[in-house]
């Protein structure tokens, strides 16, 4: 693997470009590099592993033996990237991605073009919001930046903490805290009781899955050392003399930090707005991209792999990247039909052992719709400070989709552009208009992907017809 | 409030926030240096001027934003520090400072 | 007639142009409804630049020039009484506008063609200035070099186009008017004894008087009702930053500041194109532009691109029709909609609860087509 050191290094087209260096990038890399083609890895992070595997190249815990498994896990596959011929830019930003697959990427303030023959979208995923009262106060963060807030830096909470929410993060968070030697001070578990039943329909698979045996451990561990709350259906967190309060029915506790975390969801604002076809999952409560079994989406020559496909873990992620990698090997015709086949038999038996058991954590760890949608005077939309009310009075003024009401209220709008507000504007539509989900239309994702400035837009070439579009006489 | 888990090899690195000296560690980014100081307020919101601070970690919320060297709107937490960054909160809107 | 029509004016088309009229109708009295497509659609109207323009308009139609300015006159009334009505501020402000040019040569093009406007029947009301370097940028902040002059415009300005947008839901909302969304419409036919019997999905509705305001989609349905829209499709592709603390006071035409701060950037016009996906070789030569004028623009934060398509006839001027064949069908199309809005609001609702377009837009029907070029 060749580290380029600066966006100057980019060549102009590459045969393959994977964008995200988590399980399911860097398993499309290893399977795709060697075959002679160029190959491209970009992730916006300063090192490999996405946020499963986050700091895998650097983090301070290997240090400390009870936490070394925390990153140890992404070894195998860093290992294996280092000896395939790829070219990988970290700190990079994909902001544009066009369906004529040309790619806008920008380094430390410095945006390139390049085109591809094929590209495989590998962004993971992000945590689901959840909007409770108080969610937008400073100590209030997501048990996915308290980890990795411990994997990449070595930080363990101080003073009282207060973990809210459902899925199995919570937990193992919570223990890799008591590993580090931290005791948080309570965990409010919102895992609505109603999903036992259905979940239980699932529990024989779960069986036979690789989660079993981890989830008991963790589970028991915690519970052995953490006040544990079951069936929280409502919290509210208000900042009370410095600190913060949380309360739930029947009762409350003063904290230092609240983490709060209901799953995490597809990151799909770069294969939405190149205009790859989503469809929603009931089963998830979330949009997920429409692929078929070789990670490919709507959009012809674009794959998409991992999370960002659909949530699966892991190990799933890798599974699906290597498939993902056959196919964009087969595309650029380095390798036939039957060799793509052949060698993804071995792959699709690791996807269907990593998929194994998922029914069950999804059926248990749906968040109730209450904490999906916004109540009336809770913030929706977090940069343009919508609340649930106004949705619902857009929806009231005939707002019949999250891109009328956008237009009214400006959610959407703000920097992160629906990656925190999106799903919740959807499911607080549906619940005002009395519809499912899957009946509300989803933001309009627009470019650039991320925010990049003025400059670097302009840096970028101009074809005669595009000059002729904007000339003056 | 943070505390560091014990690293034999970490090097320090001297930074300020809000006019203050302030220090983290080499290869912190600068939203952790900020939290592992116990500052959890990174910015006042544009709409309303509320207080917001980090929130995911990993660039999605645009909550940890501060101003860096002078640059408004920096994601704190996609930002590595560096000795001499001088760092102050983003108070609601940016100026368009030329 | 045997049975009750339930409308007495239906207007097919949600956005402003739509939503002007539809407000205006009520107003007049008339029981009215709003068809609209639904949460996707194309609409110019998210288009959103928002600049309410006079300076560079009616150039070889005199009597568009002047219905610009009156519209413009009108919009401050305007803007107060949807206050008054809905609480919402759409945020006009009418602080005179420029146009800044980054070459002599297109400075002198810019100015010729304002002298040919001053120049022609009642051109005079409308006061322009040319401004040099020196004196824009006592007015506008730190101009770039390149620019060599601008024309300045009193009466050019801008709105908050999306709240205006919000504030004419809430005002028909209050004025009774039925808004009807997912009512794409299939077909309209004239009903024998008048009235219309209009076609969507959801099942057919009958109105007294049906108003064409569907933008590009009214090429379609303009010969349903024996009237011609002959329209084309022209887009144009906007950038918007992170907001900022105010500090552009005068809308430049392609580069304005929202009352929220963010900056908007649209200095494209492309024909033949029929979607609304961006190119960033078109944004790239956009901020180009933008730079040149305003250097310190450079280090701002893009958050968002879109292209949304303009309505344009085949003169670029609007059509505003009346049906023969079909009487009690009109026309209403532009690709102005935000600059006309008070115009669209208050002078052609009552043409049309009336019954016929006054003698004063007559100069806008499509029969201006029809006529041979002077030999």
């Amino acid at each position: 693997m060749r580290r380029l050191a600066s966006i100057a290094d980019l060549r102009e087209r590459y045969d393959i470009v994977i964008v995200g260096a988590g399980p399911a990038g860097m398993a499309a890399a290893v399977e795709a590099g060697g075959h002679g083609l160029s190959v491209l890895l970009l992730d916006e992070n300063r090192g490999l592993g996405g946020q499963v595997f986050r700091a895998v190249e650097s983090s301070p815990l290997r240090a400390h033996a009870p936490l070394r498994s925390a990153v140890a896990a992404g070894d195998r596959l860093v290992a294996a990237l280092a000896s395939v011929d790829i070219e990988y830019l970290s700190e990079a930003t994909v902001w544009q991605l066009d369906p004529t697959l040309a790619v806008s990427v920008s380094k430390a303030g410095q945006a390139r073009g390049l085109t591809a023959r094929r590209i495989i979208i590998a962004t993971g995923a992000l945590e689901r919001p959840m909007p409770v009262p108080g969610w937008t106060l400073p100590s209030v963060m997501t048990v996915g930046g308290a980890q990795t807030l411990l994997k990449a830096h070595g930080l363990l909470p101080e003073g009282r903490m207060v973990l809210a929410g459902t899925g199995p993060l919570l937990w193992l968070y919570a223990a890799q805290c008591l590993a580090a030697g931290f005791s948080p001070t309570l965990l409010l578990d919102t895992t609505p009781r109603v999903n036992w039943l259905p979940a239980l329909a699932k529990l024989p698979t779960f069986f036979v899955s690789p989660y079993l045996a981890k989830g008991l451990s963790l589970l028991f561990g915690v519970r052995r050392a953490v006040r544990v709350i079951s069936g929280v259906d409502a919290l509210a967190i208000d900042a009370r003399d410095g600190a913060l309060r949380v309360t739930w029915p029947g009762g409350e506790a003063a904290a230092d930090h609240v983490l709060l975390h209901q799953g995490v969801v597809p990151h799909t604002n770069l294969a939405q707005a190149t205009g790859c076809a989503m469809a929603w999952q009931p089963g998830q409560a979330c949009f997920t991209p429409v692929t078929n079994d070789w990670g490919d989406s709507s959009v012809p020559g674009i794959g998409i792999a991992g999370d960002g496909a659909g949530i699966a873990g892991a190990e799933a992620a890798e599974a699906a990247g290597r498939i993902a990698g056959l196919a964009a090997l087969h595309a650029a015709e380095a390798i036939d039909v039957a060799a793509r086949d052949a060698r993804s038999i071995p792959h699709r038996r690791a996807l269907a052992r990593a998929r194994k058991g998922r029914a069950f954590l999804d059926a248990l760890y749906l968040p109730s719709q209450s904490f999906r949608v916004a109540a009336a005077d809770v913030i929706a939309c977090r940069c343009e400070e919508v609340t649930g009310a106004a949705i619902r009075a857009a929806a009231v003024q005939g707002a019949v989709g999250s891109n009328q009401t956008k237009a009214f209220l400006r959610c959407g709008m703000g920097p992160c552009q629906g990656r925190l507000c999106g799903l919740t504007v959807v499911e607080t539509l549906a619940a005002a208009r009395g519809v499912t989900p899957e009946a509300i239309e989803p933001l309009r994702i627009r470019n650039p992907v991320k925010p990049v400035t003025l400059a670097e837009i302009a840096s970028m070439p101009s074809t005669e017809a595009e000059l002729a579009a904007v000339a003056r006489p | 409030m943070f505390r560091r888990l014990p690293d034999p090899h970490a090097r320090g690195v001297a930074f300020t926030f809000e006019g203050r000296p302030a220090h983290g560690v080499e290869g912190d980014s600068v939203a952790a240096a900020l939290l592992a100081l116990g500052h959890s307020q990174t910015r006042e919101s544009v709409v309303s001027g509320a207080p917001r601070g980090p929130y995911c970690l990993m660039g999605v919320c645009f909550e940890c934003l501060v101003s860096i060297d002078g640059v408004a709107n920096r994601q704190s937490c996609m930002v590595r520090l560096r000795e001499g960054m001088i760092v102050a909160r983003q108070r609601g809107r940016r100026g368009v400072a030329p | 007639m045997d049975r009750a029509i339930p409308y007495q004016a239906a207007v097919i088309g949600g956005g402003v142009v739509g939503l002007c009229l539809a407000r205006g109708l009520a107003g007049q009295g008339l029981t009215t409804c709003v068809l609209d497509e639904g949460d996707v659609a194309l609409r110019a109207s998210r288009g959103n630049f928002a600049l309410v323009w006079v300076q560079s308009k009616g150039l070889g139609m005199p009597a568009y020039r002047a219905w610009t300015r009156r519209a413009a006159a009108l919009w401050p009334a305007f803007a107060a009484a949807l206050r008054e009505e809905t609480g919402l501020d759409v945020a006009l402000r009418q602080p005179g506008g420029y146009s800044l040019c980054l070459s002599e040569h297109e400075l002198e093009r810019r100015r010729a063609a304002l002298l040919q406007l001053h120049h022609q029947p009642g051109g005079e009301t409308v006061p322009w200035e040319v401004h040099d370097p020196a004196a824009i940028s006592r007015v506008l902040p730190a101009i770039g070099r390149e620019v060599v002059g601008g024309i300045y415009c009193p009466l050019d300005g801008d709105v908050n186009s999306l709240r205006l947008f919000r504030a004419l839901h809430a005002s028909i909302a209050r004025r009774r008017v039925t808004y009807l969304p997912e009512h794409p419409v299939h077909d309209i036919v004239p009903l024998t004894g008048g009235g219309f019997r209009i076609g969507t999905p959801r099942g057919p509705l009958e109105a007294e008087r049906v108003v064409l305001a569907a933008g590009l989609g009214n090429a379609r349905l303009a010969a349903m009702v024996g009237l011609s829209a002959p329209l084309r499709a022209q887009r144009g592709q906007i950038m918007v930053t992170e907001r900022v603390a105010p500090f552009l006071h005068h809308p430049v035409s392609t580069i304005r500041q929202t009352d929220e701060g963010g900056v908007m950037i649209g200095d494209s016009k492309e024909e033949n194109v029929a979607d609304v996906r961006t190119s960033p070789g078109v944004l790239a030569a956009q901020a180009r532009r933008a730079i040149r004028m305003f250097p310190l623009l450079a280090g701002l934060n893009v958050v968002r691109s879109w292209a949304a398509l303009r309505v344009m006839s085949p003169d670029g001027f609007p059509i505003y029709d009346a049906s023969t064949a079909a009487p009690g069908a009109f026309l209403v199309t532009c690709h102005s909609g935000v600059t006309l809005a008070a115009a669209h609001a208050e002078l052609l609702p009552p043409m049309i609860a009336r019954g016929a377009l006054g003698s004063d837009v007559q100069v806008f029907t499509a029969g201006r087509f029809d006529v041979p070029a002077a030999a």
